[in-house]
């Protein structure tokens, strides 16, 4: 990978984290509502995986996406507004923080039922299929997610019509409160894609350079063959499932290994050792990071929010 | 929610379950068929739309369709209602939709005493029983009558006692109700409250003898308005009541249309004492 497209990565993965610390302070001053699902700890994960698509290939994942739409090319503006539900946001206030999409991006949503998104990717493949191009469906879930019927339906349906979806279990050793061990027949998720004849790898999602090889190959494969592929990243969230959880589940020393794996730590450590950037020239990119996002907040709390006559709208298409 | 219980009743019967509904409510299902007395814990209503084969098409049907050889008593509980600012698919109150299946019960109470001596009950039932409590209603103090009782399923009841209009609601729309009838007060209006406590099977005859002598009335339910809860109690009114009828009667509910996220839009969607209020209002004209 050429030095600007690393340095890259690294602005994005520093703009995710960014956006969701302020996020997190934005919820605790009650700007933002609902449920809010942090992707701190996990940005290697969509950063790599993005990084490796063709940007024809379309992406779709859980409510955990405030850092895909970013990766996707979303600007902060358009997902800070989102948050504080202002008309100015993507779905225009009415989607939330688990509902954000922006197709002209070839970022399909956000999706909040848990592996409901799952046969629509298979949908999503089966349309590009159909209409005869090489387009591939990237879809994220969380390792919860393979417990489902709709997974297992899903993979099927793939695997059976020859359909280029490459599947991404963001494995982050949780679904809420409940540890994979607990509530999986078998903890390596990959596995459960051999009972499909599928395809699959696995790879340490702290690393975003491993990650994007990894993601390069198994999109290689798909696009080649013509079959889906199943790629569990392996990750891990260093804050609650959502804001306020309590997190009794684990244990803060768990946290805390974990967090000395810290995947921007990481990063920074191999652009320096490898001397593909100076401190100097890091330091700036973080500068430059964190302005985005406090600009991007300015531009959310500055934004309408949506009038009354938007509860009618979009309800239909005719 | 089940604070406690596994430390209390051990795993043998306190059990964390995968992201599954199917297997949940079909699990249930089975294990009360060989019998057992199973609670599945739903989390929220709008996942029991991916079990909803299991709870509208196997539960309420399997006792009638083997001639009676076995019983499913079971409950199935879930959180509805909106107001969380959780998103169109997060925030539904679709109480009507299961309530239209013979077969199967469903219980959605108002009160801290209700929830407690219905749930009581539902679990000592033999019969497959949704039971829907509100999201934003745990908060509620209320008073709850000292050591054992139960409240029986399928009983109307009159929260409070008013001789100008009837408003017949349940669940959220009780609290929001009986605001509306301290407003109402101040104006004069007494307001008397029915409260449903079961959607199905569903006792009219407290609505039917409020009614009859007040002559009017209103319909509030968190729900959407078509095809809703509102529509089966204004139907059973005009065809059993018809000739107590002094003024069209009119229902209070959702707009029509998916809960959206942002706040104000949200709470412009959702029925509020005001709306309430201005009803109550226009029957009484
Ligand atoms: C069908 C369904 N059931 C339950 C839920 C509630 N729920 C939301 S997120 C979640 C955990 C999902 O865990 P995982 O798939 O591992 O994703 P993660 O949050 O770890 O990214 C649950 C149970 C839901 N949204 N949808
Ligand atoms: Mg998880």
């Amino acid at each position: 990978m050429k030095k600007e497209q690393q340095l890259d990565l690294y602005y994005q993965m520093v703009l995710i984290r960014r956006a969701e610390e302020r996020g997190a302070e934005l919820y605790q001053q009650g700007k933002i509502g609902g449920f809010m699902h942090l992707y701190i700890g996990q940005e290697a994960v969509s950063t790599g995986l993005i990084a490796a698509r063709e940007p024809r290939d379309r992406v779709i994942t859980a409510y955990r996406d405030h850092g895909v739409a970013l990766n996707c090319g979303i600007s902060a503006n358009e997902v800070m507004a989102e948050l504080l539900g202002k008309a100015t946001g993507m779905s225009k206030g009415k989607g939330g923080s688990m509902h954000m999409a922006d197709t002209s991006k070839n970022m399909w949503g956000g999706h909040a039922i848990v592996g409901g998104h799952l046969p629509i990717a298979s949908g999503f493949a089966l349309g590009d299929q159909y209409a005869g191009n090489d387009n591939i469906t990237i879809c994220m879930f969380g390792d919860g997610a393979t417990n489902i019927g709709y997974f297992h339906e899903a993979l099927n349906l793939a695997k059976t019509w020859g359909l280029r979806v490459l599947w991404v279990c963001e494995n982050n050793q949780y679904g809420m409160g409940t540890s994979v061990d607990r509530a999986s027949a078998v903890t390596e998720i990959r596995q459960k894609a051999e009972g499909y004849g599928m395809k699959n790898g696995q790879v340490d999602g702290m690393d975003v350079m491993k990650v994007y090889e990894a993601a390069k190959e198994a999109l290689e494969f798909v696009r080649k063959e013509g079959q889906p592929y199943l790629l569990e990243i392996d990750t891990y969230r260093f804050r609650g499932h959502s804001m306020g959880d309590p997190e009794r589940y684990r244990k803060a020393e768990e946290v805390k290994q974990w967090q000395e794996n810290d995947p921007i730590g990481i990063f920074n450590k191999y652009l320096l050792d490898k001397k593909i950037a100076t401190r100097k020239v890091l330091d700036e990119i973080e500068a430059r990071a964190e302005d985005e996002v406090n600009k991007a907040v300015e531009f959310a709390e500055a934004s309408p929010e949506p009038t009354l006559d938007e509860l009618y709208t979009d309800i239909y298409a005719d | 929610m089940t604070k406690g219980f596994y430390d209390k009743y051990g795993a043998a019967r306190v059990k964390d379950t995968p992201i599954a509904e199917n297997a949940i409510i079909g699990g249930a299902i089975g294990a009360a068929m060989v019998g057992q007395r199973p609670v599945a814990e739903l989390m929220t209503i709008n996942f029991g739309f991916s079990a909803m084969d299991y709870i509208v098409n196997q539960a309420p049907k399997l006792h009638y369709m083997f001639g009676g050889q076995f019983t499913l008593p079971m409950v199935i509980r879930a959180v509805g209602g909106g107001g969380r600012q959780l998103g169109a698919t997060h925030s539904q109150t679709p109480d009507a939709v299961f309530a239209h299946f013979p077969g199967l019960k469903v219980v959605s109470p108002g009160t801290p005493e209700d929830a407690k001596g219905l749930l009581k009950s539902a679990i000592r039932s033999n019969d497959p029983i949704l039971f829907i409590e509100h999201a934003t209603m745990y908060q509620v103090r209320g008073e709850v009558p000292e050591g054992e009782y139960t409240i029986p399923i399928g009983k109307s009841k009159v929260q409070r006692e008013g001789k100008d209009l009837t408003i017949v609601t349940y669940c959220k729309g009780l609290e929001l109700s009986v605001k509306a009838a301290d407003e109402l007060s101040k104006q004069g209006i007494e307001a008397e409250i029915v409260d449903l406590r079961t959607l199905r099977p569903l006792d009219m005859e407290p609505v039917l003898d409020s009614f009859k002598k007040t002559n009017r009335a209103i319909v509030v339910e968190e729900g959407w308005k078509s095809y809703g809860v509102g529509s089966e109690i204004v139907s059973r009114i005009y065809e059993e009541a018809f000739d107590y009828v002094d003024a069209p009667i009119i229902r209070v509910a959702q707009k029509e249309v998916p809960l959206p996220y942002n706040r104000t839009l949200e709470q412009a969607a959702l029925p509020q004492v005001a709306d309430i209020v201005a009803a109550a209002k226009e029957v009484m004209k």
